[in-house]
Parts: structure tokens; sequence; C-alpha cells
């Protein structure tokens, strides 16, 4: 753990991204806490106040570093507590989607036979299916709301896990230490459980990263086009959707800041999953 | 081989039988049409009589079976909100999309492979990281936050290009199409650069690789030995080596790239199927989304196939039942 920890040290773009990722699931946390309002809270909000430009100082008598939005909410808080549901979503989608998709994976491996063709047929063809597409089509079916909308995203992601799953168990499965594993007689289980599924994590924590933020990208997509979450509990998707309509006329912040915030989010999280990636991969290790 | 093709066609009709149910049951799940079709004030009358005319009031099976009989016919249906045959309706916005995701393949390949071929040729060079970090933005960064930034950027502030809107089109065998004027040109750059960014970026990651693999090899030493200069080994050579598995991906990407277009065309307005689909999501117009989605299965449940018997008939060993390796 500690060499590991060191040998990341030594990129320091991917340590900087580290650094944000954490800093913004912080901020996220304690938004409740850091934020100047309730943006959410409509005795809050004073339409006086809406649409102002990045720093000013609104009829609660403090500065809106970023502007207010559309209804005069204060997009610093209004950020922060989008962070936390995008975050949210994505995290969650990512964790089920792998659990989801290392179950089947593996289980695919360790069936063989009929079990193996058919969950690996349904997994290929999936992936040759645009996720987008599939996420679309389930939410408009699911109906809005934050569990339709994991249901969706879970759907277009496990397939992802399924395969690498799969193509880390079928490479373990042929060395000789689970030879020697299932020539003693433990129960097959076991044998995944404790010497397989191990072996596996590697690559599968490496897409899980990437996938968390693959899921936020998509979630934020979803919201945009109006098919995400209901306006009751606006993601960052949904605040830059609602300025998109403002940046004509020169109010770009409004759309401009939550972008801004997303981009940061995904970008950081994949430089974390890629340079994951270059210290797992034992052909790279020097 | 004949079994193989057989077995392969068999498979496809069974998925795109399974995909239809899906799609309809699913699709028959969402709200009641009937709310959309009718004016909230109308007599009890009319509106059973306008439940008896779409055929609301049968059992899920026999409309689904109704459908699927249609469907067989090639009849889609009719669009409950704009009153006319959905395939019509699809046709009638084909063009615009296939227009934007053509362009868009074009802008990735003519820009994203010399990029590629560049950054594998010079893989520690300056510029070479500056387009590998392109790449990866393009990669993780959402094709509708890019397509916000085009629009702030060359329509808002630099006032150079329109920012949505397809604008006039040429008609040529009875289809308009933009890319036949200079102004028609202007409407389609912002929305094709948005969609091509994500090809842009595969294609530069994907000429990177094979260039470097390339490089390394003994064709570029000995035409290297020959005298040849490096712009002619790059062209000659290497291109073409790297070619076969970018044309590949490149095929099978067109798909996914007609299904992206709907983020693109919702962004800029453009009249495409995307942009159909999504106003009729919204509108529940149930027919079209069905229909869509048929159409869609169809094309990605095609090109499966295509690629698998192409595969086949270029892997011997694939023939003889057995599975990739």
């Amino acid at each position: 753990m500690t060499s590991f920890w060191q040998e990341y040290r030594e990129n320091w773009i991917a340590v900087v991204a580290l650094a944000v990722v954490l800093l913004v699931v912080a901020a996220a946390l304690l938004a409740p806490w850091i934020t100047p309002q309730d943006p959410y809270d409509l005795a809050n909000l004073n339409l006086r106040d809406a649409r102002r430009p990045p720093g000013f100082v609104g009829s609660n008598g403090y500065v809106h570093w970023l502007g207010t939005d559309a209804q005069g909410r204060d997009l610093f808080s209004a950020i922060l507590y989008g962070l936390r549901i995008s975050l949210q979503m994505g995290i969650a989608a990512g964790a089920v989607a792998m659990a989801l998709g290392a179950t089947l994976g593996i289980l695919a491996a360790h069936a063989g036979g009929r079990i193996e063709q058919a969950i690996m047929r349904v997994v290929d063809l999936q992936l040759s299916f645009p996720a987008i597409l599939l996420a679309l089509v389930l939410v408009a079916v699911l109906g809005q709301g934050k569990v339709p909308l994991v249901i969706a995203l879970v759907t277009a992601q496990y397939a992802y896990f399924a395969r690498t799953a799969y193509g880390a168990a079928t490479a373990e499965r042929q060395k000789d230490y689970v030879e020697a594993a299932r020539a003693t007689p433990l129960p097959g289980h076991r044998v995944v459980f404790r010497h397989i599924l191990p072996n596996c994590l590697p690559p599968l924590i490496v897409v899980g990263t990437v996938q968390v933020a693959n899921a936020i990208a998509l979630e934020a997509t979803l919201s945009f086009l109006g098919l995400g979450l209901p306006p009751t509990e606006p993601s960052l998707g949904m605040l830059i959707a609602n300025g998109f309509q403002y940046m004509m006329s020169g109010r770009t912040w409004i759309s401009v800041y939550p972008g801004v915030a997303l981009i940061v989010l995904i970008v950081a999280i994949n430089v974390v999953g890629d340079q994951l990636r270059d210290q797992f991969n034992p052909r790279l290790r020097r | 081989m004949l079994g193989y093709v057989i077995q392969r066609l068999i498979q496809a009709a069974i998925v795109m039988l399974a995909m239809s149910a899906l799609v309809f049951v699913g699709v028959y799940a969402i709200g009641n049409p009937i709310d959309v079709l009718i004016s909230p004030d109308a007599t009890q009358d009319i509106r059973e009589a306008a439940i008896r005319h779409y055929g609301l009031d049968l059992p899920l099976w026999q409309q689904y079976l109704a459908f699927l009989g249609r469907l067989l016919q090639g009849d889609l249906g009719r669009s409950f909100v704009l009153n006319m045959p959905v395939l019509d309706l699809v046709l009638s916005r084909l063009p615009a999309t296939l227009e934007l995701a053509l362009a868009s393949v074009l802008i990735g390949a003519f820009i994203g492979i010399p990029l590629g071929v560049y950054a594998g040729y010079r893989p520690d060079s300056v510029l070479s990281r500056a387009i590998m970090a392109l790449s990866v933005l393009g990669f993780s960064v959402p094709t509708f936050w890019i397509g916000l930034i085009l629009i702030l950027t060359f329509a808002v502030n630099l006032g150079w290009l329109p920012a949505g809107d397809r604008g006039p089109t040429v008609e040529v065998l009875g289809v308009g199409w933009s890319f036949l004027t200079w102004e028609g040109l202007q409407f389609l750059a912002l929305p094709a650069l948005n969609l091509s960014l994500f090809k842009l970026a595969m294609m530069i990651r994907l000429s990177r690789a094979g260039t470097r693999e390339v490089m390394l090899s003994d064709t570029v030493k000995f035409a290297r030995a020959a005298g040849l200069s490096e712009y002619t080994i790059l062209r000659r050579h290497v291109l073409r080596l790297i070619s076969i598995p970018l044309v590949t991906v490149f095929g099978l990407e067109f798909g996914s790239t007609l299904a992206f277009a709907v983020v693109t065309e919702t962004i800029f307005s453009w009249p495409g199927v995307g942009k159909l689909i999504i106003d009729s999501i919204t509108s529940l117009d149930r027919p079209v989304m069905v229909g869509y989605l048929v159409l869609v299965a169809f094309l990605f449940v095609t090109i499966n196939l295509v690629v698998d018997l192409t595969y086949a008939l270029l892997d011997p060993r694939l023939r003889r039942g057995g599975r990739a390796a």
C-alpha cells in the first residue's frame, strides 16, 4: 500500500487530480454547512436578485461570488447542492453496475457452457448499442426520479464491468493456482470468492473509477435533455440546462459555472483512473 | 459456412423480435397517450371513440401482434401528434442526421488521423502531448457541454457562425442538403464539429497507437534503408498499414454517431431524427418512439450481423462453430 502511494506520487498531475476529487467530494458532503443559503428553500429566494452577475451583493446581504440564476438562487450554493446529487447518482450507479457486472462476468467465466454463452452474448450485444440511447429510452419509460435514473444508468453501464470481469476471470481460471485450489475439496464458491474475485479487482476498480465519471456525465446529459431528475432535485446537468436559454443574451455564468464544476470533476476522476490503470498494468511496470 | 450464416440470421431475427417486444411493452407503460391526443374538455363519447380509433382498448398482446403484423409490411404506425406515418416522418428527418453524421465522421478522419500519426511519430514532443491532452478531453467531457461552449464562443461572443437551426437547404433528388451552399455549410459547421469531437479523440488514439507500433516494424526500417523520405514513409507505408483497423472501427462507430446525434441535434435545434425522438418522448408520441427505436435496433442488429459475417469470412476458425480467441 505504501509503495503503491509512492508510485502514485511520482505523477504530480494525478496527485492534483486526486486532491481535486477529494476536495469536490468534501465540498459536496459539507454543502449545507458551507453554502450561504439553502438554494431550494423558496423562502430564501428573492426575484429581485435573479440573474445577477458574479460578485453581486444580494438582498440577503452576502456576496454572490458566482452570480445568481433565474430564480435568484445563489449559484455557488446551487452548484454544491447539484454536485451532491450528481455524485450520489454517479457513485450509486457505478457501485450497483460494478456489483451486477462483476457477478455476471465471473459467473459466466466460472460456469462456462450455455450460461457463459448466454450472458456474454447479451453483454456483447449491449456493448455494441450506444449507452446513451439505452439510458434515454429507459428514463423515458420508467419516468423521472432517482431510482429510475439509477436503473437506467446501471443498465447502460453494467456491460463494461461484465466484460472486464469476464476477461480477468477467464485469464485467472487458466492459472495453476486456481487449478490447485480446485483440486482441493473446497466448495466452488470459495474458490471464486477467495481466489478468483480478488485477482479480478484491480481492473474492475479502474473501470469503476472511469464509469463513475461516465455515469455523472451521462446523468448530466439526460438532465440537460430534460429527462433526468425532476426539477425539485436539480443536478448539475439541469442547472446547465436552466442557464442555456440565458446564454444568448450574454448571461453566460448561469450555465458556465455549473459546467466548469462538472468538467473539473469528470476530468479529475478520469486522470485518477488513468493513473490507477497504469499502476495496475504489469506491462508498464519498471 | 452456409450453416453459420443461417444460424446468425436466425439469431439476428430473434434479437430483433425480442427488441421490438421490449420496446413496445416498455413504451406502452408510459402515461396515457389519450390525454395528449384530445382536449381535456372533450366529451366521454369522443374520448372513447378516440381510444377505439387508435386501438388502445385492446389487450396489450393484441396491440403488439397488430403492431408486429404492420411492421412486417413496413408500416410503423402513425404519429399521434403530427398525424402522419412514422416511417415518412423518420425518413423525412433522416437526411439531416445522415448529413450531420457524415460531416462529423469526415472531420474526425481528416483531422484526427494526421494528428494521431504525428503524435505516434513523435510521441515525446510538446505538440504530441498537447494532442493527447486534447483527446482525453474529447473522450471525457460530455458532448452537450462542448456544444454549449462552441455556441458561446463562435455564435455569442465572436458572432461568426449561427447558433442553431439548419438554415437554407438545396434540393437534390427531392431531399434538402446543407453542404451545397456556403450559408448551409456555416449552419452545419458547429453541430458537425460538436458531434465529431468524440470520433476525433478516438481517431487520434487509434492512429497514434497504430503508428507507434508500425514505426518499430521492419517495413519502416527497410523503407528508411532504401532512402525514402520520412514523409513518404508515413504516407505510403504507415498510413496504409494503420488504415485497416481504422476503417473497421469507423464502420462500427457510424451507427453510434447516429445515436449521439440526439444530444447535438437538441442543442443546435438541428431538425434530424435525434431531435424527433426527444420531441416524441416529451410529447409522449408513442408510435414515433417505438418506430424510431425499432429502426435503430434494426440498424444495430444489421451492423453486428455484417461485422460477424465479415469476420467469419476472414477468420476460418469461426466458421467451424468455435469462438473467437
